[in-house]
């Protein structure tokens, strides 16, 4: 595949609720790109529609108008291409099965044999530093320890693209450093392409290659950035590069503008 | 794992005082009853009161009475098939109803009126309505435990696969978890909570529909047994059914406390890791 | 309402299928013979004082059984020591099937209202008991070390710290006993043979006569729909005048 055709395209994607009291709309018209190997942020205020814009891109939600397309082929129900790590570690989970058989599952469901399976949920944990907890059940896990468990089961799923919602919105900041730094590790190692969503303008910048701004609802894509920073990313340096400062106030003045309200130019 | 003690009380050190615990756990446990039939025993000595036998009669009733090779293959392991068989056509009848009712909003709006309205109605009475229907035999006696113990295993299964909670069924969506591995692995342990609580419900009524389709249509089994005793004024061999049904009801809790123990041990933990 | 269409669909099904006669019609009435047949039983002084029976039975077991559990319930659970050591026998007394202890009763009591009381209170009673230990078990320490250090006495104790906590059980225990007694009391009267709706239906059955039957059956549906209707009420309206004691408050 050439490297400009987008692996995920967004077109004019909008979403409206039928709400008590007349139609709610969530998302405006969203249009973007993601090329593949790319990890893309995607950050916006608090309640925005970022979460119902990620289950309109992993089909399960269907938009009101306008389409996704995933490698081609429109969405309309979940692609066997992407895996989706959920925002509620704790309810992603099934409590009733272990760590082994949680990551496992979406793979017994495509079929793939047993060996062959286990093995891959092993390489998976490795990877996410979870090899010891196979035959535990996650909630005998901390939180952060639960994340990596469902960043692992999208592992091994062998997406093409690994969709996140704010999936560290829920734990303590440490732990949330170590989580971001896996994921820029999984990115580099296994050249997966990300999307990302994040409330957290610090994260973005530091997580992406590109960040998306959206606007308040109905939502729009406000902004969209490259994030020239060095490949090789770490916590303390990154963060006290003076370019990182530079892109973060620009990424928080957009996100303010979007908060009062006021639409900016036409994203590039 | 948090597996403190709710009473950890004074500290002693050394193996005697775990000892005497458990000795006092013991004493605890077996104190009462033990009271309580000696106090019979004693209450009942030497008396001829027909109505208040003393515990050695009843006991000795129970070994002729229910021990007898006669009875145990004549009365008492039939009553318990049936009870068996009933309760789990109860639970599988429930339980796959209950997903299927539970999975679909329009079907579940349609029916919930009505079986709502069915479990209010006193198990009993559809004892007379299928004796009508189906006379007076096993299919009958099956029918009666079925028709009251499957409302509980159905009703909850319908709120258990209702209250599913939706992250992880977008979870299961996905990663196209879908058809007979999502019912597996999904649908049924998020319910089973629930179906556990409809399935304890199902035991009690199916025990009591049991000895009630025996006492009004029948020639053997635990409930006539227990009727006729009455009716031929043979009451230590009543008590001592009364004292069979009781131990019948508590294996059957002890039992069902095992079960659920295995099936639901995931829902056990996470609870008691939510609390600490 | 997609509820009343699943009413109305059961009503035409069952109407088609006696209609189709699959089974003998002496055996399964029509459903619109069984309505008109209820109707007329409204009408009948007979079974409004059948009715009136049941009524009074359930009333009065379900009130005993309540408030002996909840005296028992209270005792033995403000007192570890007969806690620990009722532990075993309420285990094993709880499990006995009610129906098991209706031969005793009958011959302790005669086929009477009184025989059918003793099943009707049995299995309520623990439902309740069970709930009350439960409750008071729930009683936060801190609270009550905190009443104990401002100087308040063991009754005021129980009034402002064990009563409020206790309270939403005791009420869940309420109404599972409510259904479960109203059950109870039915099968007494199916099965002593004391009056009722209960014994109404065994006398309808023996005639036989069917749509009569049939008629008092759907009556105890009825009825039963119209308990749980009532004690969730009552639950939601003393749990809402007590809104110390909801589940945050406990936690």
């Amino acid at each position: 595949m050439p490297e400009n055709t987008p692996l995920l395209s967004v077109r004019d994607l909008k979403k409206t609720y039928q709400g008590a009291s007349g139609p709610v709309e969530a998302i405006g018209s969203i249009t973007f790109d993601v090329r593949p190997g790319e990890l893309v942020c995607i950050v916006g205020p608090s309640g925005c529609g970022k979460t119902t814009l990620l289950k309109c891109l992993s089909g399960l939600l269907p938009p009101t108008a306008g389409s996704v397309t995933l490698d081609g082929a429109e969405v309309t129900a979940p692609p066997k291409k992407m895996a989706v790590v959920f925002q509620e570690y704790g309810r992603s989970l099934y409590p009733w099965l272990t760590v082994r058989d949680n990551v496992g599952l979406p793979l017994k469901a495509r079929g793939v044999p047993r060996r062959e399976r286990l093995a891959a949920v092993e390489r998976a944990l490795e990877e996410v530093g979870l090899g010891h907890a196979l035959d535990t059940y996650p909630w005998q896990l901390s939180g952060g320890m639960q994340q990596r468990v469902a960043i692992a089961r999208a592992v091994a799923y062998e997406p093409e693209i690994l969709v996140m919602d704010e999936p560290f919105a829920a734990v303590d900041a440490q732990t949330r450093a170590d989580l971001e730094d896996l994921v820029r590790r999984v990115w580099q190692d296994l050249g997966v392409t990300v999307l990302f969503v994040t409330h957290d303008i610090d994260e973005s910048v530091y997580l992406g290659e590109r960040v998306l701004m959206l606007s308040s609802s109905p939502t729009v894509v406000q902004q969209d950035l490259a994030i020239d920073l060095p490949a090789a990313r770490d916590q303390l340096t990154t963060r006290a590069m003076p370019r990182f400062t530079e892109l973060r106030t620009q990424v928080y003045e957009q996100i303010q503008r979007a908060k009062r309200g006021e639409t900016v130019a036409a994203p590039s | 794992m948090p597996a403190a003690p709710v009473h950890p009380g004074p500290v002693h050190p050394g193996p005697v005082p775990a000892v005497r615990r458990a000795l006092a756990s013991l004493g605890y446990a077996v104190g009462l009853p033990v009271l309580l039939v000696v106090a019979w025993a004693l209450a009942t000595r030497g008396t001829t009161n027909l109505y208040y036998p003393p515990p050695s009669r009843v006991l000795t009733a129970f070994v002729s009475t229910w021990l007898a090779p006669d009875t145990l293959v004549r009365d008492v392991l039939p009553s318990l098939g049936r009870f068996a068989v009933g309760v789990l056509l109860s639970i599988v009848i429930g339980v796959v109803v209950g997903t299927a009712i539970g999975a679909t909003p329009w079907l579940r709006a349609l029916l919930e009126p009505m079986l709502e309205f069915f479990r209010a109605i006193p198990p009993v009475v559809l004892v007379p309505v299928l004796m009508l229907l189906l006379g007076i035999d096993d299919t009958m006696k099956l029918a009666v435990i079925v028709s009251g113990s499957v409302w509980p295993v159905l009703l909850n299964t319908i709120e258990g696969v209702r209250g599913t909670d939706p992250v992880l069924v977008d979870t299961s969506r996905s990663y196209r978890v879908r058809g007979l591995l999502a019912y597996r692995y999904v649908v049924l342990p998020a319910a089973s909570p629930q179906i556990m609580a409809g399935v304890r419900l199902a035991l009690s009524i199916g025990l009591i529909l049991m000895v009630i389709s025996e006492m009004f249509a029948s020639s053997s089994g635990l409930g006539y047994q227990i009727v006729y005793f009455q009716r031929q004024y043979m009451v230590a061999e009543m008590w001592s059914g009364i004292l069979l049904l009781g131990l019948v009801g508590v294996a059957v809790a002890a039992v069902f406390q095992l079960v659920e123990r295995r099936v639901l041990h995931w829902y056990h933990g996470s609870r008691e890791v939510a609390r600490a | 309402m997609l509820g009343t269409l699943g009413v109305a669909g059961f009503a035409l099904t069952w109407e088609l299928v006696a209609w189709a006669e699959v089974v003998n019609p002496a055996y399964l009435p029509r459903f619109s013979t069984t309505a008109a047949r209820l109707v007329t039983e409204l009408g009948e002084p007979r079974f409004w004082s059948a009715l009136g029976d049941t009524v009074v039975t359930w009333a009065l077991g379900l009130l005993i059984a309540v408030a002996a559990a909840v005296v028992a319930g209270a005792v033995i659970g403000l007192v570890p020591f007969l806690r620990r050591a009722t532990h075993s026998t309420v285990e094993f007394l709880r499990p006995i099937p009610s129906v098991a202890i209706i031969p005793l009763a009958v011959l302790v009591a005669g086929l009477s209202r009184e025989a059918a009381l003793v099943i009707v209170v049995y299995a309520p009673f623990w439902q309740v008991f069970i709930q009350v230990l439960y409750g008071v078990g729930d009683v936060d320490t801190v609270a009550d070390d905190t009443a104990r250090s401002f100087g308040l006495g063991r009754l005021q104790r129980l009034r402002h710290v064990v009563l409020p906590t206790a309270l939403p059980y005791v009420i869940t225990g309420f109404r599972l006993a409510a259904s479960i007694a109203l059950v109870l009391t039915i099968t007494a009267e199916l099965v002593i043979g004391n009056p009722g709706i209960g014994r109404q239906i065994d006398v309808y059955r023996s005639a036989p006569d069917a749509p009569g039957l049939y008629a008092l059956v759907l009556v105890t549906g009825l009825l039963g729909l119209l308990v749980n209707l009532v004690t969730r009420l009552v639950e939601r309206r003393v749990l809402h005048w007590h809104p110390s004691v909801r589940r945050e408050g406990v936690a």
